[in-house]
Formats: structure tokens, C-alpha cells, sequence
């Protein structure tokens, strides 16, 4: 029992040696290793996104520092923004990347959400696009006939009633289309696999997904192109996707079918859900606290990484032909999308209880 | 033609041969590791991925994917954990094969199958993949359903002689599946507030509670080795090859099934482990070994999630949507690669298709061959004092379950399915009934809804859903009837001479028995009376599912009050004690920081419990910190901090 004491004393003893050794320095600049949460599974499209871009913000940022991406999955992203919410440290070592999933449950108020965007600044922001097509034996051609679809019952799978596709049902309630959603879809790459079996008539996929999966459905006459989600300008107007500049955006369908623009609180709805689901698709973000000098160095390099050529070009393939929004441009927007006054709040409520059947 | 033999061509050359190894290493070791698996394989791998030669990237990949249901057979057969939810059933023949000495046996078998079944895979992967396309596509929400009753008509199989018991436990995993967000409509059923229940509950905690902490608990209650008959293992490997050979029809149907099922996205691989289990189970003759010790069961299930994992590659290929986990995670590498599955996979990129089926092929040759290699030493860990190898397993189970969601509901949802699993093995309940409903719980929900919503009442009359369900009665349903039939007719012969001999092979209860029934009843009424209340599609699967709970666990009751039977002891007080000084043992790691506590538990552990010498104690300490901190610098895995990791992690960084 002597000798074990002995062994216990002694390694505590060591370990308290190494536990007073001071590590301590303050860090002005950007530190030399960089922790990038991501709030989702490897593999994810959130995931894809920080790891294409992680070596390029190596490249870019003073002193090369190395990225090293943090898959915190769970809740839907809710659990690792939690989690990075209480413990990131904002010497600007931790940074977030977010992506509509995050913003998403803020919006509605989802109560397993403990963080909040005041204590955080974005960075840079990555818009996507979407679009939306239907099948060919509709008899429709173009947006110009969405008349034919009146009355016609047009199942779409769906992941459910909050996700991604929030501010699409609403669009569809808009225009009229007597859209049965079927939810449960584990990803949108599983409702366009029920379009492609030619369960769902009626589908939607981000720019990216369209590009990749179906074009070639399109030009094979395997689905016919409706319309596009467009895309924000500098003034926060919407206007066409520079991907898709041959379709009409909803606005324009909109005004086709019942000749005039869009209003009510259908529409803030769908406007402010749209915006923070796919203008602000992925968003990285860094501690409000962090020193200024060094939120200014990130700043620097994200700059000078949205001007790389190489950047440019391959995101281009990777994310989209997107031009990504940076530092206060980002703040402003983003804010504003964020912001849902209780009217509206209650409207997504009832909406969402009345169609759905869900419980906000 | 001249694309395969190119991509063979290729996938020879040196530059390729070595990627594809380096591939096939870290995957057996994130494979042995259990709770690891493909994604912490991927973090180690990705560095190098990007701005990679495509076709030497995928090969890369390819490898690490290929051969991780290779490597997770040491620990399941090892140790009774479950390297992986494609292994589960593995351990159900494999353990006991090495509590007798049988371990290289076992190992070995399972190798040389896992090769075959990888092969085979990646032959039919490189016939199928031309033609899946519209095959993929038939595959919808009905048949799925229906390939979800397939897997849970498993059941009857794995049920013993107790049918009732099995559909209890089938049902409660149902039940236990629903916690989290209902699909059809997004609400949240069963959460009690929790935030770690919003996401449901990680098959990961579920599998090694339910059996991989029991094990462990009754090991360490008889404190012996693991193998209690000894010398068996000198003629261990070559007995295994024998055994495979002599059955390679059993081999070469399991790896065609597992590559099948693979194939059909949604499914996933988990199920196909006990789906070949049952399988082998059905076919043979002599069943009285299965659960016991039985060759064929550690060589059905190894043989189909090997093929599995090739013929999960077809819906990612072809479709990006990943058939299984490593498939998602061979997915993100394909696009970080700069490649996009989909069609032109077999239309302009027909040769990096090939290269990927070559790979596959090759890394499952290359990765049993490796495991081979090291077989007899590693089995020879069996025949070490069970307690001397407490702290190592206990680290695992606890570093494996941390895995799953990171967080100290981990490790308290452990303790409580393995209070579950302990009463559940003391009482003889089926465990893979439970965990085959947990596993299918969602798909079949799911689908179910998906199929009526899309096809209205039709959906039955489809014709894939007829032949599913002519497959489930003719291979499943009827083959366990048939079977309890002949066994009453040889009994009714046999019975006149046995009439005079007194049965002393009474029925018995035991108090697990009751806790387990009181348990099931009380959850199923909790939960009927939770969702009552919520809107119809919410509540409607898990009100079936406690519909088969509480008249399975009547028809129990019936059945004991019927039988006579006598009262036994559970015996189980020790394994519950052990139970309760888990929970302490797992908030240490949680509370204290996770190397820290495996720093002083081992070695407090091994000194005053194993009764080791103090070198050895301090010496497999030391090695426990240097391993974890190692996995977590080179993988970037997360532990439990806790007070003091901090610390030292930092001292630790001033050293090295």
C-alpha cells in the first residue's frame, strides 16, 4: 500500500510540474492554428463548402495558418452552434460556419436554440440559388404555361415543413399550385430520387444540385425547368440568377399569373426565409469579441481570397457563379433577414399549424 | 471494355498501389478502433485529398472505405464490442467462438470471407452499375417499406424458442426508435425535454450497451480470461479457411444479398449483418450452435457487409445519395475531388468508375490478407486476465461512445441500454430483436407514410411490393414454422419413450424477467399516454409499436401464468453493482477530463482490482494517454476535457 501511495504521489506530483508550466501569450494577429466548427457531419454540403475553402483561407490569411475543420454534428446544426455559442474562445482561433439549417431555428424559435448572432460577426457569406422544375407529362414547357397546372395535384418530397424548403412551400402556396408535400426525405438529393421514380411531379434543388443533377434530367426531357428562387442584389432586390439567366424568377411568375407584384405577409415570410436559407446559404462567422486587429486580418484575407483567380474559378464549379458577400455588407443584410417582427412570427405560426399540422 | 482494363492498368502502377495502401492502413485501424469508422478516417486522409490526381484520390478513398467492415471484426469478435453497426452480428457467433479458444478461428474465417464478399461485391458493382440505374429507380417508398418488413420478419428467426419475448423486444426497439423528430410531420415525440433525445438516440450507444457492456460486466464478475478452454488456437487459422471453403455456397449468397441490398439507398448496411445471420440460421441443419459458437454465423454476416459496402457505391456513384455512412463519407471525397456523381459516371467518367471497383476489389484483398497477418498475435490477447484488459475496453467503450454525439448524454445513455442488455442477457431475452427494431424503427416509418402519401391505398399492389413480400414468407416466415414442426414430430416419437423421465427442464422466471416486463409495459403506457394528443401521423407509428409491446408482453405473462415454471434467481446483483460503479466511472472521464481519469482509473484499476504489478500497471497507463492523445492529435478527436485535460494537453504540447 507504501509503494502505491508512493506511485500515486508521484505521478500527481509530476502532473501538478506540468500543469504549472505557463502557456500564455497574448495574440494580436491571427493565430497560427485555426479551429473552423462546422456544425455538420463530414460529407455534408456545409461540410464541402468549409473544406474547399479551408486551404484557400490558409493561403490568404497572414501568416498561413492552418484550418483545421471541427465536425460538431447533431440537431440539425443546432447542437454544434450551441456548443461553439458557450465555449469558443475569441482570441480568433474559433471560427463558425453556419449554414440555413442554423438560421433557420433561430428564426422560428426553436427552444433547443441557446445562441444568438448579436455576439458573433459574419465574416463572408455564400449565396446560392434554386430552382424549380416539374415533370414533362404535365403538359407544361415553360413557367408561361403554369396556368395547366391549376388543380392538378403535384406531390414534392419533402424534408419537412421548417427546413430548407420552407420559403419554396410558401412560394407554391402563392402561386397557387396545389403542391402536396411528402416530408421526411432524408436530404434534398432523396426528393429528387422520388422525382426521378416519378413519385414527386414537382421538385426543387439549390444551384449547385441543379447544375450537377438536373441539367442532364432537363436535356433529357426527364423534367421541364418552372422557375428560379433569383438572387439578391447590392440593394437587396431580387433579380435573376446569373446561373439561370433564361428562367423567370417567382417574382416575375407571379406577376404573369395574377398581374401584380407580390405583397402580404405571405411574401415578408417567404422574402425573409429566403434570404437567410439561401443568400446567406453558408455563412462563416468569428466571436464579436475577438481584438479588432485581427478580425481586420481576417477580413484582409478573405478579401484577397475572393480576388484570387484560382478561388474564383474554382468556386465557381464548387459553390456556384456566386460573388460571395463579405464583412458589413454581410452584417447588414444579414441582420435584416434575421429580424422577424412578432406579426410575422405569428403568421409563419398559424401558417405553418394550419397547413402542416405542426406545433411551432 | 478498354476503360476496365485501363483503370486495371492504372490502379497497378506504383504511385496508385501505394495511395490505395496508405488507404487500406488507416482504414483497418479506424476500423479496428471501435466508434471510429469512416469519418475519422477521412479527417486523417483529407489533407492529402485535396488537389489530388482524381482516379489515385478515389483509389485512396476507396481503400480506407473498403476495408473498415474488415477491421472492425477484431474487437467483435475479440471482445464482444461491435467495431461497427455493420459487425453487430458478428459478435453474436464470433465472441463465444473465442470464449472457447476459437478466437484465430474466427478471425480468420471471417477474413478470408470478407475478402470473398468484397470481390464478389465488386464484380457485381462493376456488372450492375451499367444497367442499376432504372433497377435503383424501382426501388421506391413501397418496396422500401417493404424491404424494411424484410428486415424486421428477421426477428422470428433470432427469436429462440420465444416468440413473444422476441416481438416484445422487436417492439420496444421499434418504440425506442420514434424518440426524436416524427418524420411525416417533423414534430418531436418522446424527448422529455432532453436536447440529447431531440436527435434520437445513436445506434452506436445502442449496439454497445446492448452488448458489448454486458459481455464485459459478466467477464469481469468471473474474472477469467476471455478464452476459458485453452490450445485450441494453434490450429485456428487454417481451421477457419476449412471452414469457409466448406461453406461457400453460404459464403457466395450472403455476398451477392449484402451487395443487393447495398445497392438499394435508404436501407443502409445495418441491417444486412443480421438479415444473413438469420439467413445462415435458417439454412443450416443444426441450429442448436447459433448464439453459441457457430461458424457460419460469423461467416454469413462478414461475408454480406463487405459486399455491402461495394454495392453501397452504386446509388453514390450514380445518384449521390450515399447507400450507407462510409458511403456519405466516400461521397463528400468525391466532391472535394472535383468529381460529381451521376450519370456521367458511366458515361464520360466510365474509367474512374472502374478505378474505383478495381480499388475496391484490391483493398479488400490487401485488407484481409493485413488482418490475417496479424491474427494469431492479436488473439492471443484472449488468453489475458480479464481484468488486466478491464481498463483498455472500458476506454474504448467509453472513447467509442463519446464518438457518437460528444456529449455526457453519451455516456448515461450507455449505462442505462446496458442495465437493459444486462437483464436482457440474465433473462434470456433476444438483444438483436431489440436492436433490429431500433435500427429499422425510422426507415419503416418513414416509408410506410411516404408510400401512402405518394400511392394512396395502391401501393400494395405494386409489383415489387408482392415479390418482397413473397420473399419475406417464403424465406423468413415459413422457414422457423417448418422447422418447429418437424422438431414436435420427431418430440411426439420420441415422447412415448420420454413420457416415464421427469422433465426437470422447467420453464423458468426470474426478477429480470419481471423488471424487464414492468419496464416495457410502463414505457409503452408513458408513451401511449405522451402521444395521444398529437396530430395523427405523429402518433400513429409509435402507437404500433406499443401495440406490439403491450401484446407481446401480455401474451408473456399469459404464457408463464399458463406454463408451470418455477421462480429463479436473476443472479445478476454483481453485474447491476458493476453497472452502478460505470456511471460513476463514466461521469469521472466526463467531470475529471477523459485522459486524466484513463490515466488514474487504469492504473488504480489495475493495481488494486487486477492485482498487476506495478509496472505493468503504469506501463499500460501510460500507453492508454499516449494512444488517445496521439488518435486525437492525428484525427482531431474530441474527449471529454473535463477539469484537468487542459492542462495536461498543454504540458503534453510543451514536451513533444
Amino acid at each position: 500500500m507504501k509503494k502505491l501511495s508512493t506511485l500515486l504521489g508521484a505521478s500527481i506530483l509530476s502532473f501538478s510540474c506540468l500543469v504549472a508550466a505557463p502557456i500564455q501569450a497574448e495574440e494580436t494577429q491571427v493565430p497560427s492554428t485555426i479551429n473552423w466548427t462546422v456544425p455538420f457531419g463530414v460529407g455534408g454540403g456545409t461540410d464541402v463548402w468549409a473544406r474547399f475553402i479551408a486551404p484557400h483561407l490558409t493561403k490568404n490569411l497572414e501568416g498561413n495558418p492552418t484550418v483545421v475543420i471541427k465536425n460538431q454534428p447533431g440537431g440539425g446544426s443546432i447542437t454544434g452552434t450551441n456548443l461553439f455559442y458557450k465555449r469558443a474562445k475569441d482570441n480568433g482561433q474559433d471560427i463558425l460556419g453556419t449554414s440555413a439549417s442554423t438560421l433557420f431555428p433561430f428564426m422560428l424559435g426553436d427552444k433547443r436554440v441557446r445562441y444568438n448572432f448579436d455576439k458573433w460577426v459574419p465574416l463572408m457569406a455564400s449565396p446560392t440559388g434554386g430552382v424549380v422544375y416539374v415533370q414533362p407529362n404535365l403538359g407544361v414547357s415553360s413557367a408561361a404555361d403554369i396556368n395547366k397546372l391549376n388543380g392538378v395535384t403535384l406531390p414534392f418530397g419533402s424534408q419537412g415543413p421548417t427546413r430548407l424548403e420552407l420559403p419554396v412551400l410558401i412560394a407554391f402556396q402563392m402561386l397557387g399550385l396545389d403542391v402536396k408535400p411528402v416530408f421526411g426525405m432524408k436530404s434534398r438529393g432523396a426528393g429528387r430520387l422520388a422525382f426521378e421514380r416519378g413519385e414527386a411531379k414537382i421538385d426543387f434543388q439549390t444551384s449547385s444540385a441543379y447544375l450537377n443533377s438536373v441539367v442532364d434530367l432537363v436535356n433529357n426531357d426527364k423534367a421541364v425547368p418552372l422557375f428560379s428562387l433569383g438572387v439578391l442584389n447590392k440593394e437587396g432586390k431580387v433579380v435573376r440568377d446569373p446561373a439561370f439567366p433564361e428562367l423567370p424568377t417567382f417574382q416575375e411568375v407571379y406577376f404573369q399569373k395574377f398581374g401584380k407584384e407580390p405583397s402580404g405577409e405571405a411574401y415578408d415570410a417567404y422574402s425573409k426565409f429566403l434570404a437567410a436559407g439561401f443568400a446567406f446559404q453558408k455563412v462563416i462567422f468569428i466571436p464579436a469579441d475577438t481584438p479588432s486587429d485581427v478580425i481586420a486580418a481576417y477580413r484582409k484575407g478573405i478579401h484577397a481570397m475572393l480576388k484570387d483567380p484560382t478561388f474564383i474559378k474554382e468556386s465557381a464549379v464548387q459553390v456556384g457563379p456566386y460573388t460571395n458577400i463579405e464583412g458589413i455588407d454581410a452584417a447588414q443584410h444579414l441582420s435584416n433577414a434575421l429580424t422577424i417582427s412578432p406579426d410575422l412570427y405569428k403568421w409563419v405560426a398559424q401558417w405553418l399549424k394550419t397547413k402542416f399540422d405542426y406545433t411551432l | 471494355m478498354i476503360e476496365f482494363l485501363s483503370a486495371l492498368d492504372q490502379i497497378l502502377s506504383i504511385g496508385h498501389l501505394t495511395y490505395l495502401i496508405t488507404g487500406v492502413l488507416v482504414g483497418l485501424v479506424v476500423g479496428i478502433i471501435p466508434g471510429l469508422g469512416g469519418i475519422a478516417g477521412m479527417s486523417l486522409l483529407l489533407p492529402f485529398l485535396y488537389g489530388m490526381e482524381p482516379s489515385v484520390g478515389l483509389g485512396m478513398l476507396m481503400g480506407l472505405v473498403a476495408v473498415i467492415p474488415t477491421g472492425d471484426t477484431f474487437t467483435s469478435v475479440l471482445m464482444g464490442i461491435p467495431g461497427s453497426s455493420s459487425s453487430q452480428a458478428t459478435v453474436m457467433d464470433g465472441f463465444p467462438l473465442a470464449k472457447k479458444g476459437q478466437a484465430a478461428r474466427a478471425l480468420s474465417a471471417a477474413f478470408l470471407s470478407s475478402m470473398i464478399g468484397g470481390v464478389v461485391g465488386a464484380i457485381v458493382l462493376s456488372v450492375f452499375i451499367l444497367v442499376a440505374r432504372p433497377v435503383v429507380l424501382a426501388f421506391s417508398s413501397a418496396e422500401l417499406f417493404m424491404l424494411t418488413l424484410l428486415g424486421l420478419s428477421v426477428v422470428a428467426a433470432l427469436s429462440g424458442g420465444n416468440l413473444y419475448k422476441g416481438l416484445a423486444a422487436c417492439g420496444f426497439g421499434l418504440l425506442v426508435g420514434t424518440i426524436g423528430g416524427a418524420p411525416a410531420t417533423g414534430e418531436f415525440r418522446f424527448t422529455l425535454d432532453i436536447d440529447y433525445l431531440y436527435d434520437g438516440i445513436p445506434l452506436v450507444i445502442v449496439g454497445l450497451g446492448i452488448f458489448a457492456l454486458p459481455e464485459i460486466v459478466s467477464l469481469l464478475v468471473k474474472d477469467t480470461a476471455i478464452a476459458s478452454s485453452k490450445n485450441k488456437l494453434g490450429h485456428g487459422l487454417g481451421q477457419g479457411f476449412k471452414d469457409v471453403f466448406a461453406n461457400l455456397p453460404l459464403v457466395g449468397k450472403s455476398s451477392v444479398f449484402g451487395s443487393l441490398i447495398g445497392a438499394i439507398p435508404g436501407l443502409g448496411g445495418s441491417v444486412v449483418d443480421w438479415m444473413t445471420y438469420s439467413f445462415a440460421l435458417n439454412s443450416s441443419k443444426d441450429t442448436s450452435q447459433f448464439g453459441k459458437g457457430e461458424i457460419r454465423g460469423v461467416i454469413a454476416p462478414e461475408s454480406a457487409n463487405n459486399a455491402c459496402a461495394s454495392g453501397s457505391m452504386i446509388p453514390t456513384i450514380l445518384f449521390g445519395v450515399p447507400g450507407s455512412g462510409s458511403a456519405a463519407v466516400f461521397l463528400g471525397g468525391m466532391l472535394l475531388l472535383g468529381i460529381q456523381p451521376g450519370v456521367s459516371m458511366i458515361s464520360t467518367h466510365l474509367d474512374l468508375t472502374y478505378t474505383i471497383i478495381w480499388s475496391l476489389a484490391m483493398a479488400n484483398i490487401l485488407g484481409a490478407i493485413f488482418c490475417i497477418c496479424f491474427t494469431r498475435p492479436i488473439s492471443l490477447l484472449t488468453y489475458i486476465k480479464f481484468s488486466v484488459l478491464t481498463p483498455i475496453i472500458l476506454t474504448l467503450i467509453l472513447f467509442a461512445a463519446y464518438q457518437a454525439t460528444r456529449s455526457l448524454g453519451d455516456f448515461i445513455l450507455l449505462g442505462v441500454v446496458a442495465s437493459l442488455g444486462i437483464m436482457m442477457k440474465g433473462a434470456n431475452w433476444p438483444r438483436p430483436a431489440f436492436l433490429i427494431g431500433f435500427v429499422l424503427s425510422s426507415g419503416a416509418e418513414n416509408y410506410f407514410f411516404q408510400s401512402i402519401q405518394f400511392y394512396g391505398t395502391s401501393w400494395f399492389a405494386r409489383p415489387g411490393v408482392i415479390i418482397i413480400a413473397a420473399l419475406i414468407v417464403i424465406g423468413f416466415v415459413l422457414p422457423p414454422i417448418l422447422k418447429k414442426r418437424k422438431q414436435a414430430k420427431l418430440a411426439e416419437a420420441s415422447d412415448a419413450e420420454k413420457a416415464v423421465a421427469p422433465t426437470d427442464h422447467k420453464p423458468s422466471m426470474s426478477y429480470a424477467d419481471l423488471a424487464i416486463i414492468a419496464l416495457f409495459a410502463i414505457c409503452g403506457g408513458y408513451a401511449l399516454f405522451d402521444v395521444w394528443d398529437m396530430a395523427k401521423l405523429t402518433r400513429s407509428f409509435p402507437m404500433i409499436a406499443i401495440a406490439i409491446v403491450l401484446f407481446s408482453v401480455v401474451m408473456v405473462i399469459f404464457k408463464s401464468v399458463r406454463e408451470k415454471h418455477q421462480m429463479v434467481a436473476a443472479g445478476l446483483t454483481p453485474n447491476l453493482v458493476y453497472i452502478a460503479g460505470f456511471f460513476g466511472i463514466a461521469y469521472g472521464y466526463y467531470l475529471f477530463g477523459f485522459i486524466c481519469t484513463t490515466f488514474v482509473f487504469s492504473l488504480v484499476f489495475l493495481r488494486l482490482i487486477a492485482k498487476a504489478s506495478y509496472l505493468k500497471s503504469s506501463t499500460i497507463a501510460v500507453c492508454l494517454v499516449i494512444f488517445l492523445v496521439t488518435l486525437g492529435r492525428i484525427m482531431h478527436v474530441d474527449y471529454p476535457e473535463g477539469l484537468f485535460d487542459e492542462y495536461l494537453l498543454d504540458a503534453i504540447r510543451l514536451i513533444v
